[in-house]
């Protein structure tokens, strides 16, 4: 019964798409109506999630499908602190389409726990799974700020006679938001990716290519932090490097669809 | 009490008239009153450019007669400028002057500071009082619900915007001016009224080591000399960028024939505006600013037809007053009447007997009052209140 909740989380995230692509060609009503379907959609879906978890009295987003979909959630909830603030809707035009697919995706995958029980224990499941969907959600984020650093920018440059219509963030802003966004993601990532490996090392596991693919990605993300800290980067080539490392969080998160609890 | 207007505005005289009839503050203040003697209201507006006063008196035809003839007296010849508008008309003027719609650039900001400045100056009664209270309202709601005022109007604002969009905040962002032409003070003052500061005004004599300097450190390089050639070669600024470890750069160049050379606009970090860019960009707001003033005429149309209810309720309210106290007067009359069996009641009894008669009254008179107020509205209200006093036989004090 609790399922049903997915079904108005997905069509107010897709209100909020729409509503943002509406808001691009018109500013106004339909950016208040997609923020409110940001916010509602948000609202069930921590629902769904919260009977989701009460059901199987545990952490049921152990699989590939299912962590996903709080992948999706974590993800809505970064944007949440910024995206309903008015010169920030434009993140929505790249954030929330995101989310519509990959609950979409989520679903087809198979959805969230049925019924079937990890072999690892509820509390290394949230430090490990919880830690590193969170770190990606906000690489995620980064990579929306990055992105609309590099439009903006284009905007400005190409001296278009509509660039003071819009309502967007000093490029200053992005670009400290980023950075800011993955200050805090990447100890995020650290600490899950080393709960995963004392586990492995434990365990007598052996390597995978999400491992192997999820270690690269957090040494990108990790010359990000050193170029823009200790290298004086910033602007263009920081957002440009932002998107690599995004592009690795997709590979992770889609193109390796096996995880080591399925 | 009728709403009068007397005014002229840059629709209808050219600055050499305006100017003429142009108030300071004392003698705004002082024109006001003096056309607020014997019991009437009245308020001075004036801007760049407008003139206008506002008065509430009984006796309207008398009140503009007065107020041309103290406008007239300041220039002879600006009468056959003054336009006159009274009550309904007059006080959407006043809605619309304080929206910014009647501006010369729609939505300028000033016009609500001195819209205010006039009724704190004026000498208002319950008329002029609300119609400025609700106009000035008004003017607030415009700028908050649409953006008619939020995009730059002049090439100096729009250069100043352009920086916002790339520093954000331009508190402690510092200037360098190449040049001291009349636009490029316009775009610095603009800059500085952000927290912008100016770090060098640079002319023909500064040293170009000087200049250099600068262009290690500043934020902002505005430049608007009367030199033939370049002042500031593309290689030049690729030297400072260098030092510059990726701080992004704003350049303005409002000289004809060009201070910058435009190859700067092609280094990473540097954002180039010329004149051409920014006067197109004003082009382009004043435009979204026409398309905004749409959603703001709807806006002060409805806000200007809840004064023009009020206003017009001002008609019938003596009789209605006097139709309720008629009432009350004969519910107490007889309760008072039925004393020797009400005395047996006990107080909550007694109460209850007081509650439903009042209620009866309240009930029967509802209908009409609201009805009466509606005709008001509708400009019946002054014939509903005859009637209602022939048929109530409501007496002559009570007019």
């Amino acid at each position: 019964m609790a399922e049903l909740l997915f079904w108005p989380a997905l069509l107010l995230y897709g209100e909020a798409a729409v509503g943002y692509f509406g808001d691009l060609r018109r500013p106004g009503r339909a950016g208040r109506a997609a923020t409110w379907g940001v916010r509602l959609g948000w609202l069930a879906q921590t629902a769904l999630l919260v009977a989701q978890a009460t059901r199987d009295d545990g952490f049921p987003w152990g699989t590939w499908a299912s962590s996903l979909s709080l992948f999706v959630w974590l993800v809505v909830s970064a944007y949440l602190i910024w995206g309903c603030r008015r010169p920030y809707r434009l993140l929505g035009l790249v954030v929330m389409p995101i989310a519509v697919a990959l609950l979409v995706v989520a679903r087809a995958g198979g959805g969230t726990g049925n019924g079937s029980t990890s072999r690892y224990s509820n509390l290394f499941l949230v430090v490990h799974v919880g830690l590193v969907l969170a770190a990606f959600a906000g690489f995620t984020l980064a990579a929306a700020l990055s992105g609309l650093y590099v439009w903006q920018e284009r905007r400005l440059r190409t001296r278009p006679a509509t660039i003071l219509r819009r309502q967007v963030p000093a490029l200053a802003t992005l670009d400290s938001l980023a950075l800011r966004t993955v200050v805090w993601s990447v100890p995020l990532l650290t600490l899950g990716a080393a709960v995963g490996l004392v586990r492995l090392v434990a365990d007598g596991d052996r390597l995978d290519a999400l491992i192997a693919v999820t270690a690269v990605t957090w040494g990108v993300w990790c010359a990000y932090l050193g170029l823009r800290l200790l290298g004086g980067w910033s602007g263009r080539r920081a957002a440009y490097l932002a998107l690599a490392g995004f592009a690795l969080v997709v590979v992770v998160r889609l193109a390796l669809p096996a995880t080591h609890f399925a | 009490m009728r709403l009068v207007l007397v005014g002229t505005s840059h629709h209808h005289a050219p600055v050499e008239l305006r100017e003429q009839v142009a108030l300071g503050r004392e003698e705004a203040q002082a024109l006001a009153a003096r056309l607020a003697e014997g019991g009437r209201e009245a308020v001075a507006l004036s801007t760049c450019n407008r003139t206008e006063v506002y008065v509430a008196a009984e006796d309207a035809e008398q009140a503009e007669q007065d107020a041309v003839a103290v406008l007239a007296s300041l220039e002879p010849d600006v009468e056959p400028a003054l336009y006159r508008l009274q009550d309904r008309a007059a006080a959407y003027h006043l809605f619309r002057v304080a929206a910014g719609l009647d501006s010369l650039v729609p939505g300028e900001g000033e016009i609500l500071g001195q819209v205010r400045l006039a009724h704190e100056l004026g000498t208002t009664g319950p008329l002029l009082d609300r119609v400025f209270r609700q106009a000035l309202h008004a003017g607030r709601k415009v700028r908050a619900q649409t953006a008619i005022g939020k995009s730059p109007a002049s090439v100096s604002s729009a250069a100043a915007a352009l920086a916002e969009q790339v520093f954000g905040s331009l508190e402690g962002r510092s200037i360098l001016l190449l040049g001291a032409g009349k636009v490029s003070e316009q775009a610095a003052r603009n800059l500085r009224s952000r927290g912008a500061e100016i770090a060098l005004v640079a002319n023909s004599r500064t040293e170009r080591e000087r200049i250099d300097e600068q262009l290690d450190k500043v934020d902002v390089v505005i430049a608007s000399t009367n030199a033939p050639g370049l002042v500031l070669e593309a290689a030049t600024v690729v030297d400072a960028l260098r030092r510059r470890r990726g701080r992004n750069l704003v350049l303005v160049d409002l000289a004809v024939p060009r201070d910058l050379d435009p190859a700067i606009g092609e280094l990473d970090g540097c954002y180039l505006y010329d004149i051409d860019d920014l006067e197109q960009i004003v082009v382009e707001t004043l435009s979204g600013r026409r398309r905004e003033a749409e959603r703001a005429e709807s806006i002060v149309a409805a806000e200007a037809e809840k004064f023009h209810e009020w206003h017009a309720s001002l008609d019938v309210v003596p009789a209605i007053a006097s139709l309720r106290a008629r009432a009350e007067e004969i519910r107490e009359a007889e309760l008072a009447k039925a004393e020797s069996l009400l005395g047996k009641l006990d107080d909550s009894q007694r109460r209850a007997v007081e509650a439903v008669t009042a209620q009866i009254v309240n009930k029967l008179l509802h209908l009409p009052t609201v009805r009466m107020k509606q005709a008001a509205a509708a400009a019946d209200g002054v014939l509903y209140a005859e009637a209602v006093r022939h048929l109530f036989g409501l007496g002559e004090e009570e007019r």
